[in-house]
């Protein structure tokens, strides 16, 4: 197949970084890439660029002999002038003509300078490019007074370096208020404050008029107040977005400029993308460098083939200007009606802080912190959740070690907890001092509290906790310090407020970063529910390592790979395959106590090809880790038994297909035997399915391990499709209900009415949720696809399964073996080296 | 002073920045050490030892990213014993420890160089 050709226009940051994620996510392996750069230097940290008058002479993105990879090209100082949409082609200042198969436009924007006389000239600049940047510090050298027009984010920034060079400073800003889209006036008056303290002028509501060259100076003229003269100015008055190229070649742009993209990032002409700051994606072009990225992204996987889409992005900021803290997030100005204000300043310390929240004081919406931004990295994750405590104490500033959860014990008897059901704190401890509830599944059921949205369960939490401690009585079943909600209770936040990622649930119902225990948990949850791949973009980082690399961790760091053997009938093909894959590989091999064979010591780079090898078989690997299904082990059943009266291998058989995958609060085990002598140990499973003349018994809640129970009788001589319908039920409401690592036994227990509720909602649909279990678990079997495979498909998961970052196939250089029995076993780890793992394949990327 | 500074260990140029997922840890192999390299939520990037102390085996680098109370952590993905990826210092058994290494990005690359012991 010939090779295509992606052209991109522009290589600034966001250029440059769809270059780097086009490399490192294989497309040069079908493509070509040639970039065009208007500026004689390389892509550099723009967003840095200050920092160049501190010397710092390492903004450049891009490393060393990066573009002499085979099929980059960069092309610099010869930018792109035509594009012809038609001819699909671009041609360069140099008169370089170059055909694409895709086009990008990543060509940044323009500083606006405002259309006054005199705005263009000697003396006159704006601020963008190292260039521009060069050029200022040369005039500055002569030169003692400067002007900044424009006090905005840039505005301030430029204002800053021109200090810092040793210029007397003034700011010119039209609006009545410094950065007048992130800060309000009280935030405002704070931070001029802050800036002239810093030896920088501030002049406000000032129109400039025009600009006059003097003897040598310049003359600033504004329609109200006194003339400035000064010896530079630097317009820093907003960007426009840089389309002009665009709409020469005829491409669709926003109203208020910008090329029009939808949410893949195409233009109106085919095969053409725009991203950056020249894009109008999703509503409006974005001056920020994070949703460029975003895009980068998003058209890098376009071109692979992928579905990703940009929908938007936070604007979120906080100025690194030079010791002065601002920051600006969410609903800053309190657009959303209703919302409340609640501010604390201090104009002795320089300090304005400002929070948003919505009309119940419940829910923090946003805030703007001038001179004390310090709490921004806290807050701005929290826009959208539920404040737990007095939202006063968010604002006001940090005062010794006031306790978590406070705001409760501040709510007064009448403070209504959940605004969805108008239940009031007091009911709530009614509920519990007099109703005799004990968590907040009791208060639920109780009171209806926390039924509906979910986002009062942590505050509703607060108080059970709260009332219960007044009783004496101590019950906790958060599930760690960043998590105040039990399993349960964060699955039926995530189900009800339909939360799909885990900085969402961490936001709303979190704190901290997470941990071993609340991550895995999370992960499973949202897998259980949504069923994305384990390893979709964040998903992955909250697997352990087992779920991580879909195999299970032994003792010296490498994995054990157990082929799902459903039912356990093997034919012999698939049995020679495993015994060649295991001779290939030199594992270590071992019949499992679940009907199948484990095949242990296989390095982490070794995964995928040995996955490979099972699938090309026909053939998957299996979950022996992981809280999901195991195995549904089963007897030789009446095809061959004399006293069999079912056929239980095929149930067997039917039933670990169905279930395989379905992520679980602990592990899931089955079993069925063909008849009453029991030869599949069913009784000792979670579920266990026994023949019967008539068709199945079903029985429930059995384990091994280490509280042995046998399983209880739920279900008398039902046929094939009312006991796959049950377990399907009891199933899912496991899922839905039970805690961290509770197995079914002592989830059945826990239930108020043990056996005979889990009868009544599973049979008698007394709780009304037999649909929603029944499509929950027709959603899982029909998304169900074998997460190996799908590993092998992908490049980006695959990337994972590397020893090293920095020498992907390279075997753990610590791993050593002695040779037991025939085979290969862990050798004691300070002993001397033996025999390094297994051969080394190459691996196929 | 100079040769002291002439002692330290040289930088070693390990990857691209943006190979590494924010809240999921790599290893890397520097000067015939391995490293385990994690990028936390909160923007850090962090370069500590990949060899699990309770079990000897190289694995730090697959364990769990998290917090506890204002300290970024790493679980160790075998026996989940929670270390303090700034200092190393084992959370759970102060007879633990992780080495930290120096790390640092520059132009969009990772650099790692050995803490010298
Ligand atoms: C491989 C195997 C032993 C063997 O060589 O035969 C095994 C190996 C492990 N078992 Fe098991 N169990 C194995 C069958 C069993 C059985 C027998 C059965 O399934 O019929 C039981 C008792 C039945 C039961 O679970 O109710 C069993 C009860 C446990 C328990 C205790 C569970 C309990 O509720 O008390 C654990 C601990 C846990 O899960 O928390 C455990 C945990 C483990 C772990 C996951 C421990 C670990 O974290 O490393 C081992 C993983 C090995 C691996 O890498 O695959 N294993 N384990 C068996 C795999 C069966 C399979 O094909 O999936
Ligand atoms: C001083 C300063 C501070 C900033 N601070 C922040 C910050 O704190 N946070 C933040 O998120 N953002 C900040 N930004 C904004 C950030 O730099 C931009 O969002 C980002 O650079 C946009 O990337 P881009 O690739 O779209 O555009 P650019 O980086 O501007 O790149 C566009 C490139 O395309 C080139 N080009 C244009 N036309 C053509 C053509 N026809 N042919 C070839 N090449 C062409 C241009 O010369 C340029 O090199 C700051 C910007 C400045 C100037
Ligand atoms: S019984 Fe214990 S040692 Fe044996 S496989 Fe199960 S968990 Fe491991
Ligand atoms: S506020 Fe309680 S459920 Fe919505």
């Amino acid at each position: 197949m010939s090779r295509k050709t992606l052209v991109v226009v522009g290589h600034g940051m966001v250029g440059h970084r769809l270059v780097e994620s086009a490399v490192a996510r294989g497309l040069l392996e079908e493509w070509d890439v040639v970039v065009h750069a208007e500026e004689d230097v390389p892509a550099y940290d723009r967003v840095a660029l200050t920092s160049w008058f501190d010397g710092r002479d390492d903004l450049c993105l891009v490393a060393d002999g990066f573009f002499d990879t085979p099929g980059l090209e960069l092309r610099l100082g010869d930018p792109v002038v035509a594009v012809d949409v038609e001819a699909r082609t671009v041609t360069s200042r140099c008169g370089l003509v170059t055909p694409y198969d895709a086009l990008v436009l990543a060509t940044g924007s323009t500083p606006f300078v405002p259309p006054v006389p005199g705005a263009t000239g000697e003396r006159r600049f704006v601020y963008r490019t190292v260039e521009d940047l060069g050029r200022i510090k040369a005039a500055a050298a002569g030169a003692t007074r400067g002007a900044v027009v424009g006090g905005g984010l840039l505005g301030l920034e430029a204002a800053g370096a021109l200090h810092g060079l040793g210029l007397e400073t003034t700011v010119v800003e039209f609006a009545p208020r410094l950065m007048p889209v992130q800060v309000d006036e009280a935030g405002g008056v704070a931070l001029r404050r802050l800036v002239e303290d810093m030896g920088v002028q501030v002049r406000l509501g000032a129109s400039t008029q025009q600009v006059l060259d003097t003897d040598g100076g310049l003359r600033m003229e504004f329609a109200e107040g006194d003339p400035l003269d000064v010896d530079l100015v630097v317009f820093s008055a907003g960007i426009r977005p840089h389309d002009a190229l665009a709409r020469e070649a005829g491409l669709a742009v926003g109203p208020r400029g910008g090329i029009d993209v939808d949410e893949a990032c195409r233009t109106s002409a085919p095969d053409v993308y725009a991203v950056g700051e020249c894009a109008h994606a999703a509503g409006r072009a974005w001056g920020l460098v994070a949703p460029g990225y975003a895009q980068a992204e998003v058209v890098v996987d376009r071109l692979l083939g992928g579905q990703a889409t940009f929908t938007g992005a936070d604007l979120s900021t906080k100025l690194k200007l030079l010791g002065i803290d601002v920051a600006s997030f969410g609903d800053a100005f309190a657009t959303t009606p209703g919302a409340l204000e609640l501010v604390y300043a201090d104009p002795v310390a320089g300090v304005y802080s400002k929070l948003v929240v919505s009309d119940d004081a419940g829910t923090l919406l946003g805030g703007i912190l001038v001179g004390d931004a310090s709490q921004y990295a806290l807050l701005r994750p929290m826009v959208g959740a539920p404040i737990s405590g007095s939202p006063a104490d968010l604002v006001l500033p940090v005062r010794g070690d006031a306790p978590v959860g406070a705001g409760a014990a501040a709510l007064p008897d009448s403070a209504q907890v959940c605004s969805c059901t108008a239940v009031t704190k007091g009911e709530i401890r009614c509920a519990v001092s007099e109703g005799g509830c004990r968590d907040v599944a009791g208060v639920k059921a109780c009171t209806g509290a926390g039924t509906v949205c979910g986002s009062c369960v942590g505050l509703v939490k607060d108080v059970v906790g709260l009332e219960l401690k007044a009783l004496g009585v101590a019950a906790s079943t958060a599930l760690c310090e960043h998590f105040d909600l039990s399993r349960a209770e964060m699955f039926e936040v995530v189900r009800v407020r339909g939360i799909r990622t885990w900085s969402q649930l961490l936001a709303e119902h979190g704190r901290g970063a997470g941990c071993d225990v609340c991550k895995p948990t999370a992960g499973s949850i949202l897998a259980s529910l949504h069923g994305e791949h384990v390893l979709d973009g964040e998903h992955a980082t909250l697997q352990d390592t087992n779920d991580h690399l879909l195999a299970n961790i032994q003792k010296d760091g490498t994995y054990s790979v157990v082929p799902r053997i459903p039912g356990g009938e093997v034919t012999p093909e698939h049995l020679i395959v495993i015994g060649q894959v295991a001779q290939d590989f030199g594992l270590y091999t071992k019949i499992t106590g679940g009907q199948r064979i484990d095949l242990f010591g296989a390095r982490v780079e070794q995964l995928p090809q040995i996955w490979k090898r099972l699938v090309d078989a026909g053939m998957e690997s299996g979950h022996a880790y992981g809280k999901s299904l195991r195995t549904v082990k089963s007897c030789v059943g009446s095809t061959w038994c004399r006293y069999g009266v079912q056929d239980s291998t095929t149930l067997a058989i039917e039933l670990e297909l169905r279930y395989r995958g379905l992520r679980s609060p602990h592990k899931v085990k089955m079993g069925v035997s063909g008849c009453a002598r029991e030869c599949a140990e069913a009784r000792s499973k979670d579920f266990g399915v026994i023949a019967t003349d008539n068709g199945w018994n079903l029985y429930v809640g059995g384990n091994g391990g280490f509280r042995p129970r046998h399983a209880d009788l739920f279900l008398t001589d039902v046929d094939t499709d009312t006991l796959v319908r049950t377990i399907d039920r009891v199933l899912m409401f496991y899922v839905f209900t039970a805690d961290r690592l509770q197995r079914t036994a002592p989830w059945i227990e826990g239930l108020e009415g043990g056996l005979e509720h889990l009868r009544a909602v599973v049979v008698d649909d007394s709780l009304g949720l037999c649909a929603e279990l029944d499509a929950a678990m027709e959603r899982h079997v029909a998304g169900y696809s074998d997460e190996w495979a799908d590993v092998l498909a992908d490049p980006a998961k695959l990337a994972r399964f590397a020893s090293f970052v920095n020498a992907p196939d390279e075997p753990d250089p610590s791993l050593r073996y002695d040779t037991v029995r025939g085979q290969i076993q862990p050798a004691p780890r300070d002993a001397g080296p033996v025999l390094v793992a297994g051969p080394t394949l190459q691996v196929v990327r | 002073m100079t040769a002291e500074l002439l002692a330290l260990p040289a930088w070693t140029t390990v990857c691209w920045l943006n190979q590494l997922q924010v809240g999921r840890g790599v290893a890397a192999l520097v000067d015939g050490d391995q490293v385990a390299l994690v990028r936390t939520p909160d923007g850090w990037l962090h370069a500590v030892g990949n060899r699990d102390p309770r079990s000897g085996a190289m694995v730090m680098s697959r364990g769990i990213v998290g917090s506890r109370g204002d300290r970024p952590t790493l679980a160790g993905p075998l026996y989940k014993q929670v270390f303090d990826l700034e200092t190393g210092e084992c959370l759970d058994d102060p007879s633990q420890r992780l080495p930290v290494h120096e790390v640092a990005v520059v132009g969009g690359l990772v650099r790692v160089r050995l803490a010298r012991d």
